[in-house]
């Protein structure tokens, strides 16, 4: 057997603990795949039961429903997208792209009033007033 | 010592086992079929924030016709959707990992039950499309209403696109064109799939569990 192929039935038998990709980043085992996907399940059931929770966690609600949120993000994009194992450069293209949203989208929603007490623009505001 | 790699029997057929620490020859070192996926899923972000941006500025906004969303909202049954689709990106990430050691069958399996799930999430929300225009919540019954199936038909199309994209996998797979060194076409449509997944895990948060 020639050092090709003992690597290569190494590797096959290696497999199931874990895989390296083409680009030579090792990657989870599919173990700790059913694991992350097991966290995942965990904090959606999290979610679910905050919502029911709403008058208990008060004004703690819905900042603990976006950690939740972001920690469900981040663990796939993580793990299951493989950001953590490959190039930084696939990282800072997605990242780029999820900052660049987040600013014009949460400059729209605040030029249109959105984070005022009601969430109603001002204009919007006006206008209901006088037809009530 | 042969440059080529030694074939790896699977459970039912030859396969070729991926290279190990192949480089790619571009000038990034880097795939780029992956990078403009990648590139792809960025302008995506922009995509979905228009959306979800738009509904949250009209769901807070007194509904003029009809009733509110937030009226109508099953949390029960979309948690269990969610789940549904949460649970199919654990699949697609096993069904790249037999394409990368070369396990024909088992890659099948996971493509086609993580197109099952997939099938269910959609099959799901036309459940709750149906259910919500019954209750007289249609495209055109209020600003709120157009803006909720905007974004979330815009979803569950992606979705539905990415369970056509599945099926050709598994089509690709059953002819022999989805051996192990090919394992980047699984894992750049596993990329679109688990995007899909992210966006909905913030759609489930900002749209359904936060009013």
């Amino acid at each position: 057997m020639s050092l090709q192929e003992a690597a290569a039935a190494g590797a096959a038998a290696h497999a199931h603990e874990e895989t390296v990709t083409g680009t030579g980043h090792a990657h989870p085992s599919d173990r700790s795949y059913v694991g992350i996907a097991l966290i995942l399940a965990v904090i959606t059931a999290a979610e679910v039961a905050s919502f029911y929770l709403e008058d208990e966690l008060g004004s703690i609600l819905i900042p603990a429903l976006i950690v939740m949120m972001i920690v469900k993000f981040a663990t796939v994009a993580g793990w299951f997208m493989h950001l953590r194992f490959d190039s930084n450069i696939f990282t800072r293209l997605f990242v780029s792209g999820i900052v660049l949203a987040a600013g014009v989208y949460l400059a729209t929603l605040a030029s249109f009033e959105f984070f005022s007490k009601d969430g109603v623009p001002g204009p919007a505001r006006a206008v209901e007033e006088q037809s009530e | 010592m042969s440059t080529t790699a030694a074939p790896h029997v699977g459970h039912d057929e030859v396969v070729e086992p991926a290279p190990p620490h192949a480089a790619h020859h571009t000038s990034t070192g880097l795939s780029n079929e992956k990078l403009a996926m990648w590139v792809f899923l960025g302008s995506e972000c922009l995509l979905f924030g228009a959306l979800i941006s738009t509904f949250l500025l009209y769901r807070n906004r007194p509904v003029l016709n009809g009733p509110s969303v937030a009226e109508l909202y099953d949390i029960p049954f979309t948690s269990v959707s969610s789940f549904v689709l949460l649970m199919s990106s654990l699949t697609m990430v096993l069904a790249l990992s037999a394409t990368q050691r070369g396990d024909a069958t088992r890659s099948r399996i996971w493509l086609l039950t993580t197109a099952l799930l997939g099938s269910s999430f959609v099959a799901g929300q036309v459940y709750e499309f149906t259910t919500f225009v019954r209750e007289g919540f249609g495209f055109t019954t209020n600003l709120q209403s157009s803006s909720f199936y905007v974004l979330t038909g815009f979803h569950g199309a992606h979705v539905t696109i990415g369970i056509l994209i599945l099926l050709s996998l598994v089509v690709m797979s059953v002819r022999g064109a989805l051996p192990a060194a090919r394992a980047e076409t699984v894992e750049i449509a596993g990329l679109y799939w688990h995007f899909v997944d992210v966006v909905w895990i913030v759609i489930f948060t900002v749209v359904y569990l936060i009013r």
